[in-house]
C-alpha cells in the first residue's frame, strides 16, 4: 500500500499495534537529555526501582543552563548549578553517556546528535524538548516529549503513541538571493497558523527544499513545532548522506552500505495521499520578520506593523493588540523603521556552522551599529572550534560581537544571558513569546542575514538595505570581505 | 494516579487565546529538580496584575480553567502542568489544544477537554456575570455542566478510560516486555548506539570571557 514517510517510519517502529482506541507501542531509537526536562524522570525510576532500559540508546548533554561566559568557573546561578549536578549525577547512577559543559562535544542537544552522527534517516528521536522536531530534517520521525514521556522512554525504550495525521508542505522554485531556509518556514507559520499544525507530521518537499543544505533543513524543521505540528520531517537523500559520512556513529563498510539501501526507500510514494497539503512558491518569499508574541505574526520585512482596527477576525485583533502593546509597536510603521538593541544569533534554530558563515561573510570589514549589543552563540563547542579553525571569531570580534560558549543562551534565558525589560532583539531563535528572553524582553525573529543586516545598521534590515550582491555564496566563508562595502548607508 | 470520575469547582475564566508553556510557567522556574511546589510559577507574569483573574477573590479556588484557543502550545515542559495542578486545577478547558501539552496532561490526571468555541463563550459569559460558579466536569458522561447550561467536551476514548481507572503508563506499557524484547532482536546493525562512545578527538574549550564594559 501507498504510504508517506511518516508512515514507513512509524510502521518500521511498531512493537505493538493497537486496537479499539488504543495507542500504538512505538519503538525508540535515539533518547536524548538535557538538564531541565530529565531531572524528575530519574527521581520516578529511583521511587520505582526501575533501571535505564538501554543506556545505549540514551545520550545526555548540559545546554538549556549553561553560561557562555567564563564556563571553567562554578555556575553562579545556584539552581542552574543544582541541576546541572543533578543530571550529572543521573547519568553517573544509571549508565548514561553524558557531555557536560567544558567538553569540546557539549553543546545544543539538536546540534549534538546530528554533529556525532547519531541523528539518521529512519530513526524515531526523542526528548524532552519541542525542537526535537529539528532531527526530522534527516528523514526520521523526530518529536518532543513531556518528563512522564522521559521517564517512559527510560524505563521502557517505547512511548504509547495514536498515529499523527499527516501535511504534505511543498516548496517550489528557488529562493531568492538574500533569503533563507528561516524565511522559509517564518512565512509557513505565518500561513498555516500556530495551531495549524497541530496533530500532524509535516513533511517539506519541493524544488527549494531539495536545494537546501542539512544545516538549512534542520532549521525548518527545528520550527515544525511553532505551528504546532508533532514533527517535521524531511526525505533522505544525496545530501543527507553526503553529511552524515564518516561522522563517528555514522554506520561503516557493510552497515553504511545497508543503511543507505534502506534509507533511499525513505520517501512518500507518488501516490501516497496526505491529510493536508500546503504549497509555497518560493520565488515570491522575502526576508521575513516577526512583529508579535508569537511565531505566526510574521510579515515580510519589507511590510509595516499591521493596524489591528483592520484585522477582520475579532480574536486575532485582540491579540495583534495586546501583541502591539507587549512589543512597543505603533501600528502602520515600516518595519525596517523598528531600532533594535541586541542582536542574537545562535539556538538550534540558527546556531549551526553554516549560519555562522554567512553571518561573517555579510559582517566581514564592519563595525557594528554603535548602540547594538550583539551576541553569536554557536550551538555547540565543535561548531564554535570549526568556527576559531576558519577564522570567523576574529570577523565577530573586529565586528564588535560578543563571541561566546555553546549552548542555548538568548534563546530563552534560562543563563544570565537575558534582554533587560523593554528591550529590544533581533533574534535567529524559534519564539518571540512574551518573556522568552527575559521578562519583558521584546524578541523579533529574524534569519541569520536578516541579523547580520541588523547588527550593521541598528534597524531591522536585510542584505538589499546593505547594497550586497545577495546572491553570492553564503556557505562557505573565504575570507574575503563582501564588496561593495557600501559605507554611506552605514550612517 | 488518582482516579477521576466527576469534578465540580469554581470555573475560571481565561479570555486569551495562544496561552503558551512560557505564560503558564515561565522558564525561571524549571530549574529546580522537584515534582512538586510549582504553584506559586502558575501564570507568574500575570499574578503580578492586580486584574488577572486569579487575583480576584471569586476565582481564587478555581479548579477548572476555561482558556481560549490554542492552549499550552510552545515548549515540551511537562511544568506547565505540574504547576496548574500544584494550583489546584482538575480540568482545563478549550477549543483547541497543542498536542504535546494534551500528551502531557492525560498523563499527569489533568483532564483537558475539547469544547467547541462557542460554548467556552457560553461557560465564559456565566462565569463572568456570576463569579464563583462551579463547574462540573463529568468525565464518564464528557459533559461540562455550569449556571444553566450542559455542553459536551471531547477526549479520546483511551486517554479517559486511563484517567477513569487512574493507570500508570508505564506499568501498562512493561506488560509488553515480550513484544519489547522481540523487537529489540530484529533491529538493523547500522542502527546508531551511543555506547561505546565515539567522538572526534577531545580538544580543550577556550571560556569565553566577558567584554569590558
Amino acid at each position: 500500500m501507498a504510504g508517506t514517510l511518516a508512515e514507513k517510519v512509524w510502521d518500521a517502529h511498531l512493537v505493538r499495534h493497537g486496537s479499539n482506541g488504543e495507542p500504538d507501542l512505538l519503538y525508540i531509537d535515539l533518547h536524548l537529555l538535557h538538564e531541565v526536562t530529565s531531572p524528575q524522570a530519574f527521581e520516578g525510576l529511583r521511587l520505582a526501582g526501575r533501571p535505564v532500559r538501554r543506556p545505549d540508546l540514551t545520550i545526555a548533554t548540559e545546554d538549556h543552563n549553561t553560561p557562555t561566559l567564563d564556563i571553567d568557573l562554578p555556575i553562579a546561578d545556584l539552581t542552574s548549578r543544582t541541576q546541572i549536578d543533578q543530571l550529572r549525577k543521573n547519568a553517573k547512577e544509571f549508565g548514561v553517556r553524558i557531555h557536560s559543559l567544558g567538553d569540546s562535544d557539549q553543546g545544543i542537544v539538536h546540534q549534538v546528535g546530528p554533529q556525532l552522527g547519531l541523528t539518521m534517516p529512519g530513526l524515531t528521536v526523542v526528548c524532552g524538548d519541542s525542537h526535537t522536531s529539528t532531527h526530522g530534517a534527516f528523514g526520521g520521525l523526530a518529536f518532543g516529549i513531556g518528563t512522564s514521556e522521559v521517564e517512559h522512554v527510560l524505563a521502557t525504550q517505547t512511548l504509547p503513541l495514536q498515529p499523527f495525521k499527516t501535511m504534505a508542505i511543498t516548496v517550489d522554485g528557488d529562493l531568492p538571493p538574500g533569503t533563507t531556509s528561516k524565511d522559509i518556514i517564518l512565512a509557513i507559520i505565518a500561513k498555516i497558523g500556530t495551531g495549524g499544525g497541530q496533530g500532524y507530521v509535516l513533511e517539506y518537499r519541493g524544488e527549494a527544499i531539495r536545494k537546501l543544505s542539512m544545516e538549512a533543513r534542520m532549521t525548518i524543521c527545528n520550527m515544525s513545532i511553532e505551528a504546532g505540528a508533532r514533527a517535521g520531517m524531511i526525505a533522505p537523500d544525496e545530501t543527507t548522506f553526503e553529511y552524515l559520512k564518516g561522522r563517528p556513529h555514522a554506520p561503516e563498510g557493510a552497515d553504511w552500505d545497508a543503511a543507505v539501501e534502506y534509507w533511499s526507500t525513505l520517501k512518500s510514494d507518488d501516490d501516497a495521499t496526505f491529510d493536508a497539503e500546503v504549497v509555497l512558491h518560493a520565488a515570491d518569499l522575502e526576508p521575513f520578520v516577526t512583529w508579535g508574541t508569537n511565531p505566526g505574526q510574521g510579515l515580510p520585512l519589507s511590510a509595516n506593523v499591521p493596524v489591528p482596527s483592520e484585522i477582520a477576525d475579532a480574536n486575532e485583533r485582540v491579540a495583534a493588540e495586546r501583541a502591539l502593546e507587549y512589543m512597543g509597536l505603533e501600528p502602520g510603521v515600516p518595519l525596517r523603521d523598528v531600532k533594535v538593541d541586541t542582536v542574537f544569533i545562535g539556538s538550534c534554530t540558527n546556531g549551526r556552522i553554516e549560519d555562522l558563515r554567512s553571518v561573517a561573510k555579510v559582517l566581514n570589514g564592519r563595525k557594528k551599529a554603535e548602540s547594538v549589543r550583539v551576541l553569536v552563540v554557536p550551538a555547540s563547542a565543535r561548531v564554535r572550534l570549526q568556527a576559531e579553525a576558519e577564522g570567523l571569531d576574529k570577523i565577530f570580534l573586529d565586528f564588535g560581537a560578543e563571541w561566546r560558549n555553546a549552548g542555548c543562551s538568548m534563546c530563552l534565558g534560562m543563563n544570565p544571558d537575558q534582554l533587560a525589560p523593554g528591550e529590544r532583539s533581533a533574534s535567529t531563535s524559534n519564539r518571540n513569546f512574551e518573556g522568552r528572553q527575559g521578562k519583558g524582553g521584546r524578541t523579533h525573529l529574524v534569519s541569520p542575514l536578516v541579523a547580520a543586516a541588523t547588527a550593521v545598521r541598528g534597524t531591522l534590515s536585510s542584505l538589499s538595505d546593505l547594497d550586497l550582491p545577495g546572491d553570492v555564496d553564503l556557505t562557505t566563508f573565504d575570507g574575503t570581505p563582501l564588496a561593495p562595502l557600501a559605507a554611506p548607508s552605514l550612517v | 494516579m488518582e482516579k477521576f470520575t466527576v469534578h465540580t469547582g469554581v470555573g475560571v475564566p481565561l479570555r486569551r487565546s495562544n496561552v503558551d508553556t512560557d505564560q503558564i510557567i515561565p522558564a525561571v522556574y524549571l530549574k529546580r529538580i522537584t515534582r512538586t511546589g510549582f504553584e506559586d510559577a502558575l501564570f507568574a507574569a500575570w499574578r503580578g496584575d492586580a486584574s488577572f483573574v486569579l487575583n480576584q477573590d471569586a476565582y481564587k479556588t478555581g479548579s477548572v480553567l476555561v482558556a481560549g484557543p490554542d492552549f499550552g502550545t510552545g515548549s515540551s515542559r511537562e511544568h506547565a502542568v505540574w504547576a496548574l495542578k500544584d494550583y489546584g486545577f482538575k480540568v482545563v478547558l478549550a477549543s483547541r489544544f497543542a498536542d504535546i501539552f494534551r500528551g502531557n496532561s492525560g498523563k499527569q490526571g489533568l483532564v483537558a477537554g475539547v469544547v467547541a468555541q462557542e460554548d467556552i463563550e457560553l461557560l465564559w459569559k456565566i462565569l463572568e456575570t456570576k463569579p464563583g460558579t462551579e463547574v462540573t466536569v463529568d468525565l464518564e458522561n464528557r459533559t461540562v455542566h455550569a449556571d444553566d447550561i450542559t455542553v459536551p467536551f471531547q477526549i479520546d476514548d483511551y486517554t479517559r478510560w486511563r484517567l477513569m481507572e487512574g493507570l500508570d503508563d508505564i506499568g501498562l506499557t512493561l506488560q509488553n516486555e515480550g513484544a519489547i524484547t522481540e523487537f529489540e532482536a530484529k533491529r538493523e546493525a547500522w542502527r546508531p548506539k551511543t555506547l561505546p562512545a565515539k567522538h572526534l578527538p577531545t580538544v580543550p574549550i577556550e571560556p569565553a570571557r566577558p567584554v569590558d564594559a
